[in-house]
Order: C-alpha cells, then structure tokens, then sequence
C-alpha cells in the first residue's frame, strides 16, 4: 500500500515556483533518500508535505494513507501518522522540551516510562528541562528532534538532514534511533513504517540501509533508483553528470 | 497557629477565585482589608507580626519614624489624598527569623470611591519573609480607586519577597506607590502580576540599594481592550557593589502598556540589568518599553535590552509539526512568554505564579 503518494505536486513559495511536476510515491516499510543540491527545493518538498502554510500548492495533490490530504492543517497530518525532523527549528522561549513531548506522548498514546525511557537512549535526559532548542547545540538539536518522533511513533518519517552536525561521539545514538524510528532492523517483511530522509553528503546510508535514492534537481525529480548508485554517481561526476546520466538511462528505458 | 479569616461568603469566595490563599494551614499569617476596613489581622506569630497599620503605630512609637520614610507624602496628588483616612497593614518579620510559610496580604474594594491604603513592611536584620498580595474587586463594582502606599524596610542581611497579584475590573483605577529600602546585603525581589481587567494601573516602585544589596523586580502584564498599564520599577544603586534586575513580559491584547525601567547607578562595581519583552496579539492596542539607564560613577555595569513582536509563524507551526492544534500552540507560546526566571523565587512562589497564569490561560489564547 502506498503511504504517501505525491501525485504532479507544485509549490510556490511567495508567487515563485520552487517544485514542478513532482511524482513520489511510497509504501509502507519503504524508505526513500532525498538527494539534491543546496538550493534543490529538498527541505520545500517536505514543507509542503507537511503542511507549511508558506508553500502553497499551485497543482497537484498529496494523498496520504489513500486520503487527499491537500487542505488539512499541519497537526491534522500530525494526527493521521506523518513525522517530521527539522533541519533548523526555531527556539520556543518557556516551552520545555518536556512539555513538548508529553503532547506527543498523548498524541501516540505512549506512557511517560517511555518518553524517560527515549530520553536516556537519545543521551537528552539533562536537556528535558530546559526550553525547546534555546542553546541546544547542533548535536542536541537533532537528538531532540528524534526523539520527539520517538515519542510521538508516526507511520511516516521524514527527517532533514538528521545527522548534520553531531559529533562522533553520539553520531551511532542518532543512527539507532534513525533505525529504530524506521523499523530497519526488522526484517523487510514486517516493517510497517516508511521514510523520507533528506542527506546531502549521504553519510546517512551507513547508519540507515534506505531502499531508493531520489534525486531533486531545480525543482524537479530528476532521477529515481538504488540509493548507493546515486551516491556513487553525485561522488564521481556531481549532480549535473549524475541528472544526465540518470536521464540517458531513462530515455533509453522509454525506447 | 492562625486562625480562619471570617470573611462574607461573597467576598471569600471572590478573593478565593482571583486566587487568594485563606486557608490557615497554608499561610503563616493573613490580612484583609475591605473598603478602609481592616476585617481581620491575626495576631501574633512567634517569627512575624502581622497587624492593622493604625494599631501598630499605636503600638510602636518608633514606626513613625518609618511611615512615609520611603515614599513621600508629597510625591504627587495620589499620595496626597492618601495622607489622612487610611488603613493598611504593617507586617515585620523579626531579626533572625525565617518566616517559611508565606503571610497572605489581600486588599478587596467594595462599595467604596476610594480605598486608601498605607502598609509598612519590615525584614528586620537577618530575617527572611515571603509576603503574597492579592488585591480584588467586588463583582459588578463599576469604579473605583485603589491608591495603596506600602514601604519596604529590607534590614541587613534579610530577604524579602514580596508578590502581588491584582484582580480588579474594568471599571477601576489603582495607583500603587511603593518603595523600597534595602540595606546592607539585604534582597529585595519585588513580582507584579496582573491578568484580569483594569481601567488604568499607574505605578512605578522604586528600591534605594545600600552596599551589597541585591534588587529583582519582575512584571507580567496582560492588557485587554479597555485596559492602560502604565508600569515601571527603578533600582536606585546608592551603595556599592549593589545589584539590580528587573525584569518585565508585557501582552497587549487591545489594551496599552508602557512599560518603563530604570536603573541609576551612583557607586562603585555597581550592576544592573533591565529586560522588557512584549508580545503584540492585535491590532489595536499598544506597547511603548521605554528602558532607561543613568550612570553618575563611572565604575557601572548597566544594560538593558528590549524587545517586542508578534508571536512568531514559525514558533506556531514548529508546535503544530507536533501535533499541537493552531490554538493550543498559541497558548503554549504565550504562555511560555510570561515564564521568568527568577533568580531566588521559592518553588512555591513559582507555583502560585503558575496557577495565576493557568486560571486566565484559557482567554489567553482566543
């Protein structure tokens, strides 16, 4: 079943066109790596699946779990099982990293034993207490965003650029919670989540064995296929030789 | 130990829904003035004394010279008119004594044009003494002034915290002069909270600091339509190596605040710091932060910063990605823009902070 299907989407952001004609679909225990250069419209397309009242849809529409989802608001999609990772989310003064996950807690209905219990795993039982994301550095920005998606248990993860910026020394901590989040250390049979990852230097697939690599290129999705061949392609010629190279072997398949 | 307040049905149950703590067991001692009538102060505690203002300086020939010591008789009209006729209450906690359990001081307009209230406040050396204010009107009341003097008289080495949280209505004026003495190593922590409807509230304390002595004043104001807030505290750094913070979360929801700082500092390694955020949430309605600084010695550390916005889209859908609706996320936001940090606030006081803030969170928002 697919979990997600983005079906000729195009968003604009204030009257400019920044994605075109972008088909993704994606099914359940699937997970797909986001690849594309800075600027690509990586982070817009998972705004705008999200629900960002900046991106507006000029055409196309999103389903999800087989329901059009184009009009509901961000915390309807919350409630039907989406998740997101911010790659830079904002600082919210007076609200505690513990207030916010209690809501997700009610929200996936899991205790609080398990909300601690992530905490410890994440290495975030220090920071519980403190206001959302004010002095986190960029380590403890994506452990905690993780975590609040531990918590909050949805069917679909995306998560931008999960790993940028952690240290060494807890870059195995984001990476089992990255697995644990997307079921990928169950057999592929019995996983039920699905995944959207964005990476822009792909380390992300030693930690996650992602099924596809997608590739965005100005706006568009210019290539769709194994994600380690991507990577090795982006690594070898860049993006622009990949996308030409992705686009040969699409035209050759068509004829 | 105290006894029960015996209070008018009425007015109990109004000053127990604005959040006045009556019962015994959780204070060390209460006082309510009705109108300019002194219900009840209760009698004498081992560590505090807690009296009507008129029986104390019957009692004390030396409480004159403390009545209008800080605040002068001649500051402005206001004062002026609370010269003669006027009540109050005088509260001193001994030397060397920790007063745990807070003292509830409530003041409660009821039919009357204007209720004149004069309140000495006494930390006496080494002591440590936590006073809550809650000022309300009667339902329904529809004008009225509340004009209270109070002088705070921070010995060496004691701690007073003193917080007020006012309930009043939209038809009434209050005009609070108050000022504090704080000597020798002694801290003043001065919080004002005010969440219901008020026709105006024009105050602006002031705390004169001596050597070592320590000043934190914080405000969190909530202006509706209708309502002006005209709210400052000045930190006078007379003594050296005094300190002052003050600390101000103004909200206009259609109403007007001005809300005013001032920090002078007059004295060697003085330091002071003055923070003034407000949140826009219509409109209509206003907020004008107008901090200032004055040094007279060169040797100062002051600053201060001010701020003031809307709540941001990004904080709202951040709350949402998680599953928050638009209103609980706004709510969420506001709420956590009155959270301060108080450096010394005692947990409970934080708690009784919280609770004024949960019993008017649900207008917050919508």
């Amino acid at each position: 079943m697919d979990v997600l299907r983005v079906v000729n989407l195009g968003i604009e952001v204030s009257g400019k066109k920044i994605l075109q004609n972008v088909n993704l679909y994606i099914q359940q225990g699937q997970t797909f790596v986001l690849f594309g250069p800075n600027g690509s419209g990586k982070s817009s397309l998972l705004s705008a699946i999200v629900g960002h009242p900046s991106y507006r849809i000029y055409d196309g529409r999103i389903m999800f779990k087989g329901k059009d989802i184009t009009n509901l608001s961000t915390d309807e999609r919350i409630r039907m099982g989406m998740g997101i990772a911010f790659q830079n989310p904002p600082r919210v003064s007076g609200v505690k990293l513990i207030d916010i996950l209690k809501h997700c807690a009610r929200i996936s209905g899991q205790s609080e034993e398990k909300v601690y219990e992530y905490a410890e795993m994440l290495n975030m039982v220090d920071m519980l207490n403190r206001n959302i994301n004010s002095g986190f550095s960029g380590g403890e920005i994506k452990r905690s965003e993780l975590l609040q998606l531990l918590v909050l248990n949805p069917d679909f993860i995306m998560l931008d650029e999960p790993d940028s910026g952690v240290d060494l020394e807890n870059i195995s901590i984001v990476g089992d919670a990255m697995r644990e989040l997307l079921e990928r250390d169950k057999p592929a049979e019995k996983r039920n989540k699905a995944g959207l990852i964005i990476t822009h230097t792909g380390h992300i697939l030693k930690y996650v064995d992602a099924d596809y690599g997608v590739v965005l290129y100005k706006g568009r999705i210019a290539c769709i296929g194994n994600p380690y061949d991507i990577l090795e392609h982006v690594a070898k010629y860049g993006y622009e030789g990949c996308v030409k190279k992705c686009l040969r072997k699409l035209n050759s398949n068509r004829k | 130990m105290s006894e029960e307040i015996e209070l008018e049905p009425e007015v109990r149950k109004r000053l127990e829904d604005v959040g006045a703590e009556l019962s015994p067991e959780k204070r060390s001692a209460s006082f309510v003035q009705v109108d300019q009538e002194v219900k009840f102060s209760l009698n004498w505690l081992e560590d505090v004394e807690v009296m009507g203002i008129k029986q104390a300086i019957e009692k004390y020939d030396w409480l004159k010279d403390y009545v209008w010591k800080a605040v002068k008789p001649d500051q402005d009209e206001y004062t002026k008119l609370a010269v003669e006729d006027f009540n109050g209450y005088f509260i001193r906690a001994l030397p060397n004594t920790k007063v745990e359990i807070p003292v509830e001081a409530c003041f409660y307009l009821r039919g009357v044009k204007r209720q004149k209230v004069h309140n000495v406040i006494v930390a006496d050396e080494g002591s440590e003494i936590n006073i809550i204010s809650g000022c309300a009107s009667h339902p329904g009341v529809a004008s009225g002034m509340h004009i209270g003097i109070s002088e705070f008289f921070v010995k060496k080495d004691a701690k007073l915290t003193f917080t007020m949280i006012h309930s009043w209505d939209a038809g009434i004026e209050v005009r609070p002069r108050s000022a504090a003495i704080v000597e020798e190593g002694g801290v003043f922590i001065s919080n004002y909270v005010l969440l219901s409807p008020v026709r105006l509230v024009q105050m602006y304390p002031t705390a004169y600091l001596k050597e070592n002595a320590t000043a934190i004043f914080s405000s969190i104001i909530f202006a509706r339509d209708g309502s002006r807030v005209d709210l400052g505290s000045r930190a006078v750094l007379e003594g050296e190596n005094s300190n002052a913070d003050i600390l101000s979360r103004s909200i206009s929801k259609g109403g007007g605040v001005i809300a005013r700082g001032h920090i002078v500092g007059k004295a060697p390694n003085v330091k002071g710091h003055l923070e003034c955020r407000g949140l826009m949430l219509s409109e209509r309605g206003y907020i004008h932060a107008i901090p200032e600084l004055e040094a007279k010695y060169p040797n100062v550390d002051l600053s201060h910063e001010a701020a003031i916005g809307k709540i941001a889209e990004d904080e709202i859908f951040y709350l949402m990605s998680r599953g928050l609706t638009r209103d609980e996320a706004t709510s969420a936001i506001i709420r956590g823009f009155m959270e301060i940090e108080i450096k010394g606030l005692p947990d409970f006081l934080r708690k009784e902070i919280d609770r004024a803030i949960s019993m008017v969170e649900s207008e917050l928002a919508l």
